[in-house]
């Protein structure tokens, strides 16, 4: 591989641990995220994009699978920000919370930062990811639960 | 290369800016010819001048396609700037522009490379944001039309010199045509479809 | 012809204190909170954000409150909000096949990947009102049954590709490159309108005017044989490729009900006939709402499939014009504005009308007493 694919490499991968951050991040409350980031001493950072919200189209598809169409909007917030250390952090989410998107790009810019990415993996990352798990393990067995067995009955039986 | 982190910043106060520079447009739009001020605070890019810079924020969103001169167009700041703070899509082809930026007069095309609008919708015309030299010195116009009480003298000094007679396709065009915007520094003046300059003194 | 008239100014501001003071009610009961609005009239909730077009719970919730319980009112104030807020763009599309599946229903098939998964549902209840829902009732824990991966990871097939593989059923049409979304928000509607923009003009639509032009197609008004091949409700993700970031990022999750309809089969000169199909999409757990729109969906497709357009729920125009109830209440409400001069001119009119033709009798009278 050259370095050029090497780079390219790292750099697909960077962002794939960036989404799956955000994700997590995006799906849980502000209150909770704001819990875990009490356990990390935050480095001084500047706002690039002051957290504001918006809409976003919600984009279906026919069919489901087919052309896209506009089904309706949403209500987003985003904020950007930037360390000290230079790292550029961006959050965005569904809802009109301007300070769940800030501290989501707080962490989005922590994960970036080869010091501080670990200890925002371990106090925020992961206990949120844990928890949402969680939540859809429950979700998904109540459901479960209601899953027809259908059995036939034989005719003339009894 | 200019990452986002270095760009100029946008509106200091989002909200407010974005109040009193409307406001400052309407006024001028209202009262053609008039001399308004653009008070708010925003970061300026690379041959944006503040007026400029502030109508951009006010005005410019995700649905505006914008057209840019050829410098500005050359220039990948003034691009991001516009990408980052505001949304909205540069676009090269200028007949489907709902805003022209035109940074310096010899920049601007023949007038009917841009939008009239349709009969139906007038609006969907082309605003030109053109930079000129000053709004308060120079050359005197004499103009007329709606919002002005008889006649109002704009005292100016601008490129291209021959602006007004470009404008005056708008009479025959009403109620399609080209709305202006001067802009010199933080001060704007602006000439709607139906202002007429009926008068001319060096 | 309106009148501008004044002098209401006191009348009117009395007139929203008393509003205030009605929809507060009885002071002695509580106050309804904006989390049991969303938690206990969830439904109601989920409509406003479908024809209100804002998937947002709280400002529903809010709205609902706001408008004492009048739907359409409480529609018009979440369309009033959404245009003050700034778009930042379009999501990427969202995959319904990877959906977090609550409930997952099929009338086609029996037997289906993933199996019949009823969720919450009143389907199965008697419709008979329960007094012990009126005060202090506590449901019991739901039952847990070990999750199929097919449930946990969000990957349930769906059917219509079972009727596919064979050939059964027609594709769903896919977009030429570099097409532009349609939007009825940002252009004025004109006919005929493209798939896209009708489909966004259903997913709007009233629900109770969908549910009756679906419901005339099944009685014959445009009948196109309907089966419900598949419903499902559940949590799908939601991305934004935010220009900043040079990536599609997560949003979050939204709830959605998807319905898909097998249709009347159709073929020609040139290809073997096939099942049609009409698609239903919205947002919350809309079910009626979605099995409309895709009834309806499919009758507006009579043009594209070259039926006769014989029933209202296949003519194009008149579905798209009536359909959005915000627009329809603005203009069947705002003959309460002052007309005083319109009707003045018809009381002349009427007055001159009447006195003709009591003169025209009086002569024919004076004709017949003369002879």
């Amino acid at each position: 591989m050259s370095v050029q694919d090497h780079m390219q490499r790292d750099e697909t991968r960077d962002i794939a641990r960036r989404k799956a951050a955000m994700a997590v991040l995006a799906h849980a409350a502000a209150a909770e995220i704001r819990a875990c980031l009490e356990g990390v001493a935050l480095p001084a950072y500047e706002k690039l994009r002051e957290a504001e919200s918006g809409l976003v189209m919600v984009r279906g598809r026919v069919g489901g699978d087919g052309a896209p169409f506009n089904l309706g909007e949403a209500t987003v917030s985003r904020a950007a920000v930037r360390l000290a250390t230079g790292e550029v952090g961006f959050g965005y989410a569904l809802g009109r919370d301007s300070e769940k998107a800030l501290m989501i790009a707080l962490c989005d810019a922590l994960v970036q930062s080869s010091e501080l990415a670990e200890v925002v993996e371990d106090r925020v990352i992961a206990p949120l990811r844990a928890a949402l798990t969680a939540d859809r393990q429950q979700q998904a067995a109540r459901t479960a639960a209601t899953k027809v067995d259908f059995y036939t009955m034989v005719r003339g039986e009894g | 290369m200019t990452t986002i982190a270095e760009l100029p910043a946008g509106f200091a106060d989002k909200v407010l800016s974005a109040q009193t520079t409307f406001r400052s447009v309407m006024e001028a739009m209202a009262r053609p010819g008039s001399v308004q001020r653009v008070i708010a605070s925003v970061g300026t890019p690379p041959h944006l001048m503040r007026g400029t810079a502030a109508i951009a924020l006010t005005l410019f969103d995700h649905d505006t396609p914008v057209w840019l001169d050829p410098l500005l167009a050359e220039t990948t700041e003034v691009k991001k700037w516009l990408k980052f703070h505001s949304g909205a899509p540069v676009v090269t082809d200028s007949s489907i522009a709902s805003f022209a930026l035109v940074s310096e007069g010899d920049m601007l095309p023949e007038l009917d490379r841009f939008a009239f609008g349709s009969s139906e919708y007038p609006d969907r015309s082309t605003t030109v944001i053109l930079q000129v030299d000053s709004l308060a010195r120079g050359a005197q116009y004499e103009l007329s039309g709606p919002g002005i009480d008889g006649h109002a003298i704009l005292q100016a000094s601008f490129k291209p010199n021959d602006l007004f007679e470009r404008l005056a396709i708008n009479a025959a065009l009403f109620p399609r045509g080209i709305d202006v915007v001067l802009v010199a520094d933080d001060a704007i003046v602006a000439i709607p479809r139906t202002t007429r300059c009926v008068g001319y003194g060096g | 012809m309106y009148v501008a008239v004044k002098g209401g100014e006191r009348a009117i501001e009395n007139a929203h204190r008393l509003l205030a003071h009605e929809r507060r009610g009885d002071k002695d009961v509580p106050e309804v909170t904006l989390p049991q609005i969303s938690e206990q009239m969830a439904l109601a909730v989920d409509r406003v954000m479908s024809e209100g077009s804002l998937y947002d719970r709280e400002l529903a919730a809010l709205a609902i409150k706001q408008a004492r319980g009048d739907m359409i009112e409480a529609i018009f104030l979440v369309r009033a909000f959404r245009a003050t807020l700034p778009r930042f763009g379009a999501t990427e599309p969202v995959d319904t096949g990877r959906m977090a599946v609550q409930r997952r229903i099929s009338a086609t098939f029996k037997d289906i990947p993933g199996g019949q998964i009823l969720g919450p549902t009143f389907d199965y209840t008697h419709r008979l009102l329960d007094p012990q829902l009126a005060e202090g009732f506590v449901p019991e824990e739901p039952k847990n049954a070990v999750a199929a991966a097919a449930v946990s990871d969000g990957a349930m097939p769906r059917v219509t590709d079972i009727l596919r593989q064979d050939g059964l059923i027609e594709s769903s049409p896919q977009a030429e490159a570099d097409q532009v979304v349609g939007d009825l928000t940002r252009e004025p509607l004109s006919f005929p309108a493209d798939r896209d923009l009708r489909l966004q003009n259903l997913a709007r639509a009233d629900e109770g005017f969908l549910l009756a032009l679906g419901y005339s197609t099944q009685r014959g008004y445009g009948r196109n044989h309907p089966f419900v091949g598949e419903i499902r409700f559940g949590e799908v993700e939601v991305e934004f490729f935010a220009e900043d970031t040079g990536f599609a990022v997560p949003l979050g999750s939204i709830e959605l009900t998807e319905c898909q309809m097998v249709n009347q089969f159709k073929g020609s000169a040139t290809e073997a006939p096939c099942f049609t199909r009409g698609y239903g999409l919205a947002f919350g757990q809309s079910e009626r709402k979605s099995m409309s729109m895709a009834l309806v969906d499919r009758a507006l497709r009579a043009r594209e499939l070259c039926e006769e357009v014989r029933a209202p729920a296949q003519d194009e125009e008149f579905v798209m014009s009536h359909s959005d109830n915000v627009q329809a209440t603005g203009f069947v409400e705002h003959l309460k504005l002052p007309h005083y001069v319109d009707f003045q001119s018809e009381l002349g009119l009427l007055r001159k009308l009447r006195k003709e033709f009591a003169q025209a009798a009086g002569e024919v009278e004076l004709r017949e007493a003369a002879e």
